[in-house]
């Protein structure tokens, strides 16, 4: 490629108009014409310039406050952690051009597993290539034909693409209803091997999951193993920051924890984590894990770098705790309405009206300097509109203190808020 | 009443929170044509349904249901299973 790229220039077949396969996605095209047609900016187009810090980028030249990632222990720029991946990068090269079974399995693949094993005190760790496909293979591989997955109708998209991706009979209960998980449990046959799948911490509203009673009503029936998705609780929740399983002590009564490098960990790539005895044939049999090529290694040594330091972040953890807190208690003193009436996690929902005010308000703030994520149905639980913020523990406190001023004048602004 | 009947009337009874626009019910109403249904009211009213006839409607299931004659079949047949 050239530094001269005509950004015009096209090389292949121009579809005429007309009917064809992208024609379903019309209405879509059409909403977000309209939108885009009043003159705000695309939620769904924004490019980070710059990135200064876990907590700071430049977007269009103008130094933003980052509301809205999932970084929320700030490791991203730990200079032991970028010193881990450039050396990996020196020493080991850029990628490994191959899956975990054949030629993409290195050293610091292995360490990162060992790292993950120390975290959680397990026996056993499974590094995949993102957290989407640790989902993937863990949910399709584990239920099979005739078996049942028993999951939240809230449950993230990979959840549910675990799912269809594989062969087993798939039943949903309502968000967190211990009662609707309980009692579908008890309509299915007895002999049959079931599996159910729960959250930690639900990323769109930022609640929990009662664990310790959905565990309690799973342990009622015969044929359950039980898989929790700590995505957003790992590094935040429990003694050990291992998630809201911890927490909530019920460690002993799950059988695999899934998670993702690119929350807490600060880099990219997914794991399970497990002590049943037969855990290791799942690496030949998971096909979104044999048939991708593994992590670069510097991204795995980046992992197992920051992994071993989230071990020792109790006071990080309890920042992070205080600046959740605080912004929840600011924003509902400024009388926005949020996703849970008491903060519990570090994702903090802002609803809505309506995708106008969404989006009035999502630009408002950028504006301002503040980046939070827009989210809208499917995505979101009840066909809510709303703007996610995300705490890191490196947000210090003056920049709350910011960030609910630029919440109380873009409020004002697009009257969110009473003025 | 033919127990067919019965069990398209507690459908139907079923339906009537979610029936926005006032569609009269057949066997041939479609939930997501005739009802206007998007997969967060499906999910509503499935709950609804599993829990009045004490069933379970897998999402496979689900899948191959459009119709509320369909869906009385689906119930008839899932009732006598269980």
């Amino acid at each position: 490629m050239g530094d001269t790229m005509d950004q015009t220039a096209t090389s292949m077949r121009i579809a005429p108009a007309g009917t064809d396969l992208l024609s379903r996605f019309d209405p879509l095209i059409a909403e977000r014409e309209a939108l885009l047609a009043t003159g705000v900016r695309d939620p769904f187009a924004i490019v980070m310039d710059e990135v200064k810090s876990p907590t700071l980028a430049v977007i269009k030249g103008k130094e933003t406050i980052l509301l809205g990632t999932y970084n929320y222990m700030g490791m991203t720029f730990d200079p032991d952690v970028i010193a881990a991946g450039k050396q990996a990068l020196d020493s080991f090269g850029s990628g490994t051009t191959g899956s975990r079974v054949l030629n993409g399995t290195y050293q610091g693949h292995k360490e990162c597993e060992d790292a993950l094993k120390a975290f959680y005190g397990t026996q056993h760790a499974m590094v995949f290539s993102t957290g989407y496909q640790a989902n993937l293979g863990m949910i399709s591989t584990l239920a099979g034909k005739g078996d049942y997955i028993v999951l939240d109708a809230d449950s993230h998209a990979s959840i549910y693409d675990g799912c269809a991706l594989g062969n087993a009979e798939i039943v949903r209960f309502r968000h967190n209803s211990v009662e609707d998980l309980d009692k579908r449990l008890g309509r299915l046959p007895a002999e049959a091997q079931k599996l159910v799948v729960l959250e930690g911490v639900y990323s769109m509203l930022g609640d929990i999951a009662p664990l310790r009673e959905m565990v309690a009503a799973v342990r009622k029936h015969p044929n359950c193993m039980i898989l929790v998705d700590e995505a957003h609780g790992m590094g935040f929740f429990g003694k050990n920051g291992r998630g809201v399983y911890e927490e909530l002590g019920v460690e002993d009564e799950i059988d695999f924890v899934v998670g993702t490098f690119s929350k807490s960990v600060g880099t990219v790539g997914g794991f399970c984590v497990s002590d049943h005895p037969k855990f290791e044939v799942l690496r030949l049999v998971c096909r979104p894990y044999v048939f991708t090529a593994s992590l670069p290694p510097s991204v795995v040594a980046t992992a197992a770098a920051s992994i071993r330091k989230l071990m020792h972040a109790a006071d990080k953890r309890a920042h992070l705790w205080e600046n959740s807190q605080r912004l929840h208690k600011g924003l509902v003193d400024l009388g926005f309405k949020l996703g849970t009436d008491r903060p519990q996690s570090a994702i903090i929902a802002v609803i809505l009206e309506d995708q106008t005010q969404a989006v009035a308000m999502w630009q408002a703030l950028l504006e301002l300097g503040l980046y939070v994520n827009m989210a809208r149905p499917p995505a979101t639980p009840a066909g809510t509109y709303l703007l996610r913020c995300s705490l890191c523990a490196e947000h210090s406190s003056a920049q709350v203190g910011q960030i609910l001023e630029m919440f109380a004048a873009a409020g004002r602004l697009t009257g969110a808020i009473p003025g | 009443m033919s127990d067919r009947q019965a069990v398209f009337d507690t459908v139907s009874a079923q339906i009537e929170p979610f029936n926005k626009k006032g569609v009269s019910l057949t066997d041939a109403t479609t939930f997501a044509g005739d009802l206007e249904w998007d997969s967060l009211t499906v999910m509503d009213f499935v709950a609804a349904i599993e829990d009045a006839f004490d069933i379970i409607i897998t999402m496979n299931m689900q899948a191959e249901i459009e119709t509320v004659g369909q869906l009385v079949d689906a119930v008839i047949k899932l009732r006598g299973e269980g």
